[in-house]
């Protein structure tokens, strides 16, 4: 009974689907990809392949990090601008305000040129034990991305840390709770819930903002396919698998979270 | 700072403006048409509509640029030769508003469709009643009704491309950051000249947000406030 109804259930779905001008669309696009990978050159790919995988992984890693970070920083930012005194909430306010206003780039070239040629002045600075990471790129671009996303991430969880109803901290206080304990049991689990849409969308431009980083000489996939494109003197074909690898990530992503915020109770305050 | 440097930053900010302006008018054109195509359309414009606006919300910009700028100029080339004309170089601000108006255009395509959405239906239905025909409609009822559920999107969208513009800089246009990266190489600066440019594109993000709360609020005109119904 179940299998039948399972069946019927799929043969809806693909009705849906499978609309007539939806097949032909199908079509086209399998034409225009198989012309693509006919007439276009690929030969290519055997070579830098691994490269490409190394690219991959390195621009995922930026990507984890920097959101785990930046929302780490998020969330004190967040609390010091819903409810905190003006000393910590003028600070937090200022930050994200800079962040927002002006572009990636430009935060990243104002770190690693900008900082990196005043570094280099002082000679306590290359004596210290940290000279060995200040001398590469990377630092640079994880610091950057980190506060691009507490910026940006911020803003939205001081949205998530107002909108907890009062009713809920009251009860908590009325239970005696410690102000630790209210923060960790019933406020920060409830603007997690809240800003858990909007962390799909801010991860899915973070990954966007990732390729910024080749910019200042960090090997990701975006460099990677430069390098190809130097190399080889091919302009469309490594743009368009760059383009396709950014979508399938993207994909897989969204159907990530999705299965999260599925697992998460809807009701909320 | 050495004289004329700081000159330099300023034409790098027009040039700027200018392409975020221009981005952002081809971009509320192709949103506009592509929110009406999205809402009003048959299948296979909804279809194509739905993949230009999933792809390009999917790929980062900096991708879309490269890719953009190399095809649109080549396309363009392309056809002049067919035609039997001579190739032809296009200049950096048209190919930058195209291709910034272009990646505008699908983020505005939803923000539009969700604003024409969110006008109560009776509204619509009474100007049909009234026998509207569909160009004074959208003149008359769906723009203006639609404008206080469109504009904070739209201005979230100007901000993003007042910053977008930096990434014109990547393929070599001259503009504010790739000014500040000229001026801070020749003459060593490299903090005085990347804060100048900081506090520049802040300047325009500070001045915006003042312009769009006055539309906002003048969009808003006779609507009830919520503020007061708490």
């Amino acid at each position: 009974m179940s299998a039948e109804a399972t069946a019927i259930d799929m043969a809806a779905r693909a009705s849906i689907w499978l609309k007539p001008h939806r097949i032909v669309l199908i079509l086209v696009a399998l034409a225009l990809v198989l012309c693509a990978a006919f007439f276009m050159r690929w030969d290519w790919l055997p070579q830098y392949w691994e490269m490409g995988l190394m690219g991959i992984w390195r621009a995922l890693w930026i990507l984890a990090v920097t959101c785990a970070l930046g929302f780490a920083l998020a969330v004190p930012l967040g609390l010091a601008q819903a409810g905190g005194p003006i000393w910590f909430s003028a600070p937090a306010k200022v930050f994200c305000t800079i962040i927002r206003g002006t572009p990636l780039l430009l935060q990243l070239w104002l770190l690693y040129y900008g900082l990196g040629s005043i570094f280099p002045q002082y000679p306590w600075i290359r004596e210290s034990w940290l000279w060995p990471y200040l001398r590469q790129a990377w630092p640079y671009a994880v610091v950057a991305l980190t506060f691009s996303f507490a910026g940006y991430e911020g803003e939205v969880m001081r949205g998530a840390f107002a909108g907890v109803p009062r009713g809920q901290l009251e009860a908590a206080r009325a239970f005696g709770m410690s102000r630790w304990k209210i923060f960790r049991r019933i406020w920060l689990p409830q603007a997690f819930y809240r800003a858990l849409p909007t962390l799909t969308g801010e991860t899915v431009l973070q990954l966007k903002s990732t390729p910024l980083v080749a910019t200042i000489s960090v090997i990701d996939i975006f460099a990677v396919s430069s390098k190809v494109r130097q190399d080889t003197y091919l302009t469309y074909e490594p743009l368009l698998l760059l383009a396709l690898i950014y979508m399938t990530i993207t994909g897989i992503l969204v159907f990530v979270f999705s299965r999260i915020e599925a697992r998460i109770p809807v009701k909320i305050g | 700072m050495a004289p004329g440097w700081g000159g330099t930053l300023l034409v790098g900010l027009l040039h700027s403006l200018e392409i975020a302006i221009g981005a952002t008018c081809l971009g509320l054109l192709i949103g506009t048409a592509g929110a009406f195509g999205k809402l009003y359309g048959g299948p296979v414009t909804r279809d194509l509509l739905a993949v230009y606006t999933t792809v390009v919300r999917a790929v980062p910009e900096l991708v879309l640029i490269l890719l953009l700028y190399y095809a649109g100029t080549d396309l363009i080339n392309q056809v002049l030769a067919a035609m039997g004309y001579s190739r032809v170089d296009i200049s950096g601000l048209a190919a930058g508003i195209f291709v910034l108006g272009f990646v505008q255009g699908a983020y505005s395509t939803e923000v539009i469709r969700g604003a024409i959405l969110a006008i109560p239906q009776g509204q619509i239905e009474a100007a049909r009643a009234y026998g509207m025909p569909p160009g004074l409609m959208l003149r008359r009822i769906t723009m203006p009704a639609m404008l206080p559920f469109a504009i904070p999107g739209l201005a979230n969208l100007w901000l993003i491309a007042t910053k977008d513009t930096a990434l014109l800089a990547v393929v070599g246009f001259f503009e504010l950051t790739l000014a500040t990266r000229q001026a801070a190489g020749v003459t060593k600066a490299y903090l005085l000249f990347y804060v100048a440019a900081g506090v520049l594109y802040l300047a325009v993000t500070l001045f915006s947000n003042l312009i769009i709360g006055r539309v906002e609020a003048w969009s808003r005109r006779g609507m009830p406030s919520v503020k007061e119904a708490r």
